[in-house]
């Protein structure tokens, strides 16, 4: 074995997996996994750590899984995460973690992520639960949103023994990971069922079908119900539209919609009610993870797919790992090409999309190269359907039905960074909702501050 | 039907032929709407998300009132369910309450307002109707329908509406016409003044009526069911373009100011997703007004 390589991991022939759903990665078995874990200096002054956003000992549970011991290696990532399975999966490690790992300066990066997401399988398959709080305090605690901050959040706070009732406005909990992102990333009845079952497992109640705003507001759960704190986990699902001319007409979705039809509703699946329009020649406009599980999506559900992207390879905003199993699968990417104009045919329906080339020119205040329309390039792509993946903010319904709780000019929650405090009195906020769209892991990492921000307190109060 | 459902169907009532009326226990929903909000139901498992318009709500029992029509599958699904027996998940209120309830009671008791109500569109009616006499104020109503058979509510709205008014397409029952050719009657003929129509009831009628009321110089209000998924915000299935501006029904609405709404592009997004047999009702419902050469309709 050579010790600079990573041992790599099994995945799905393109071909074949271009067809279903089934997950794209089929993760180390425990003989790669240990083999894998063997590239770990367990260094002194870990760097890796310090690329996570929630600092989980590294070495710590990689020696677990050295040695052999799976449960050991288990209990040391529980510490830290509640969705260690779901981390594995989706964290764009590259970035983070694997970025800082000294194996990195002259080889691949342990794959630590791979490693995360191997234990937390094994664990599952093997049926080990994280260890229950000792003891109940009996404060309540109320949660909005079951996704990765607010399921973070309350488990944390379950085991420091506080009563926790997450609230969601849906009809299943898990956010993002249930009706974003897709099966094929992310299984959702193996993988992210099993980790919710695990918050709830700590003691953490789930009320579904509660949309605080409307169901009910923050005043009255901390008024009536007896909550002496709330943390808002309520993401940043608002999706945005171009502003260009036709967007409404058939056949324009956002990608939050094909997704949550496809995923939440299941509607690959013909035996769920909930119908989709899978498109024979489909664009999605963006080039951000949203994107590419827009496009795979539409490739799986038998559609010729462009990812349309303004600007160039280089600034892709998905994962490299996405981008990559993207193109394997057959997606067709027209960088470099900005669309002016949906064009709809008599019947009301999407017939093509004007588009525009684009060039680089100096960089703008995000220090990308800003592109700019190359002159006389525009040209018509045929199509039936289009998806906009332009990027979400948070929904306004919560800011605007709690009196005193400050949001910023893009109506994120402005929250306290190491407390996750808000403006108002006793309610903290976390993840999306703060700083927009951004990461499950950096949620989970919000979740877990504002927990400990509740405990402190609740403690002295 | 799971044993853990926990929406309860506490009445069942048939209406008209294929339109039903259920009370179903939602406690933190009844605690809190309004007249002018709707719920998301999801039936079962497999089930989609249905939005309905709120019908009624009883705060104490902890129940609301959903009318429905049978018209696709999943409502077929709904008609078969009986008192006894739940729902899988009944989420809301959604959406803002009319904004009637909230209008100054000044402003309030100067408006001569006429409710307009088309088939099914009586349900979402029928509480602001009730809502405006229990808080004091008397308003006219009008019911249509194509025919007798599928006028439903009238007992309970006569109980409310000062005068009720019903019309049928075919004369079966009431003043023979539409519910604008009723308008039109009481304006030019009844001497009747009003400044404030609500008008709610299928897409196409709530155009027309909006055409009519623009020429009469009466402020419209109507109350908007176009597709939706989460009925949140997270989605944009369900948007408008309403002036030069587009709004999220779910959260924006369901009411507009029926003179700013786009009818033309909401009626081509409601064709969207419909099934045979939802597109049969609504070629009836909707008339001839829409038209593609590609849709299923026109093979039949
Ligand atoms: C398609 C897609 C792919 C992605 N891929 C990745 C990836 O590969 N890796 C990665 O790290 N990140 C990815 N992300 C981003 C990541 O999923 C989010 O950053 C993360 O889920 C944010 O977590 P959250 O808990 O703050 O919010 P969310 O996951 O958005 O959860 C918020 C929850 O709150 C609920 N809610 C909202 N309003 C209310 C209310 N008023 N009352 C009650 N409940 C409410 C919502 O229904 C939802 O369940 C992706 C996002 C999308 C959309
Ligand atoms: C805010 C709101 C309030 C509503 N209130 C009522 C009510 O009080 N009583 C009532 O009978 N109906 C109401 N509707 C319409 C009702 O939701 C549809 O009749 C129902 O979804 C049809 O489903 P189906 O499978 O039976 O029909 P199908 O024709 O098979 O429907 C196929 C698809 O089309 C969509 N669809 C079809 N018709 C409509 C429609 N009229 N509005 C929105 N989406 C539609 C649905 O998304 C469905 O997935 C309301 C709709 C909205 C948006
Ligand atoms: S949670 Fe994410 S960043 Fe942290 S160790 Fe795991 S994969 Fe790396
Ligand atoms: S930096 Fe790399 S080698 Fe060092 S402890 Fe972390 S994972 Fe192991
Ligand atoms: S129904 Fe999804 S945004 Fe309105
Ligand atoms: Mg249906």
């Amino acid at each position: 074995m050579d010790v600079l390589k990573k041992v790599p991991v099994r995945e799905q022939d393109p071909k074949v997996r271009a067809t279903n759903f089934e997950e794209v990665c089929y993760g180390y078995n425990l003989e790669e996994a240990q083999a894998e874990a063997s590239r770990c200096i367990q260094c002194k002054n870990p760097k890796c750590v310090g690329g996570c956003p929630v600092n989980i000992d590294i070495p710590g549970f990689i020696k677990e899984i050295t040695n052999g011991d799976i449960e050991k290696a288990f209990k040391v990532i529980g510490q830290y995460s509640a969705l260690p399975a779901v981390c594995g999966r989706v964290c764009p490690q590259e970035s983070q973690c694997e970025e800082r790992c000294i194996r990195g300066i002259k080889g691949d990066p342990v794959s630590i992520g791979k490693l995360e997401r191997f234990t937390a399988d094994w664990a599952r398959e093997h049926n080990i639960k994280p260890e229950m709080p000792k003891e109940k305090n009996g404060r309540k605690v109320a949660v909005i949103g079951a996704g990765p901050a607010g399921l973070t959040c309350a488990g944390d706070l379950a085991k420091l023994g506080y009563d926790v009732t997450i609230f969601e406005a849906l009809h299943e909990p898990g956010g993002v990971l249930v009706y974003g992102i897709p099966e094929f990333r992310l299984p959702k009845e193996t993988v992210v069922k099993a980790e919710i079952e695990n918050v709830k497992a700590l003691g953490v109640k789930i009320e579904t079908n509660v949309v605080i705003g409307k169901s009910t507001t923050i005043d009255e759960l901390m008024e009536e119900e007896g909550f002496e704190a709330v943390f808002i986990g309520s993401g940043a699902g608002l999706p945005k539209f171009m502003g260009i001319p036709g967007e409404n007409a058939n056949g324009v979705f956002s990608a939050n919609e094909y997704l949550t039809r496809n995923n939440l509703m299941k509607a690959f699946d013909k035996s769920y009610d909930t119908p989709i329009i899978a498109g024979k020649k489909v664009a999605v406009v963006g080039g951000g993870n949203v994107a590419m599980d827009a496009a795979r999506t539409a490739l799986r559900l038998g559609a010729e797919v462009y990812i349309v992207y303004r600007r160039g390879e280089a600034e892709l905003p998905a994962r490299v790992e996405e981008v990559h199993h993207a193109k394997e699968e057959g997606i067709i990417f027209k960088l470099l090409t900005n669309p002016k104009e949906i064009l709809v045919n008599e019947d009301g329906w999407v017939c093509g999309m004007r588009c525009v080339e684009m060039e680089l020119g100096e960089p703008d205040e995000s220090g990308r190269r800003r592109p700019v329309e190359k002159k006389d390039s525009e040209f018509v792509l045929e199509l039936d359907t289009v998806i906009m993946s332009l990027g979400t903010s948070p929904n306004p319904l919560i800011s605007s039905t709690t009196e005193g709780l400050e949001v910023n000019r893009h109506k994120c929650i402005v929250a306290d960074e190491e407390t996750g405090m808000s403006s108002r009195e006793g309610v903290f906020a976390g993840g999306d909702a703060v700083t927009g769209a951004a990461t499950v892991i950096l949620a989970m990492g919000a979740g877990k501050k504002a927990a400990a921000g509740i405990d402190r307190y609740l403690k002295s109060k | 039907m799971a044993e853990n459902y926990k929406y309860t169907i506490t009445k069942k009532e048939a209406l008209a032929n294929s339109i039903y009326l259920m009370d179903v226990l939602a406690p933190r929903v009844a605690k809190n709407c309004y007249p002018g909000q709707f719920v998301i139901v999801k039936i079962d498992e497999k089930g989609e998300r249905i939005p309905l318009t709120i019908c009624d709500y009883d705060r104490e029992a902890g129940t609301v009132t959903i009318v429905f029509q049978a018209i696709g599958p999943s409502t077929q699904l709904m008609s078969q369910y009986e008192e006894g027996e739940a729902f899988r998940d009944f989420t809301g209120p959604l959406g803002h309450k009319s904004e009637l309830i909230d209008m100054p009671r000044e402003e309030l008791s100067k408006k001569q307002i006429l409710f307009v109500a088309g088939g099914v569109g009586s349900a979402p009616v029928y509480p602001q109707v009730k809502w405006m006499k229990e808080n004091g104020y008397d308003v006219d109503c009008i019911i249509g329908a194509r025919n007798k058979d599928l006028i439903i509510l009238e007992d309970r709205m006569r109980k409310w509406a000062k005068n009720l008014y019903i019309t049928t397409d075919d004369g079966s029952y009431g003043f023979k016409g539409n519910v604008n050719e009723c308008i039109k009657d009481l304006v030019n003929n009844q001497g009747k003044k009003y400044d404030l129509v609500v008008a709610i009831g299928p897409m196409i009628m709530m155009k027309f009526v909006c055409i009519l009321t623009k020429e009469l110089g009466i402020k419209t209000i109507v109350s908007m069911n176009p597709v939706m998924v989460d009925g949140t915000g997270m989605c944009g299935a369900c948007r408008l373009s309403i002036g030069n501006e587009v709004k999220f029904a779910c959260v924006d609405g369901p009411e507009f100011d029926g003179h700013l709404v786009n009818f033309d592009e909401a009626l081509q997004r409601l064709q969207m997703y419909k099934s045979p047999g939802g597109k049969k009702i609504l070629r009836e419902k909707e008339g001839a007004t829409h038209h593609h050469p590609g849709c299923e309709c026109h093979e039949e």
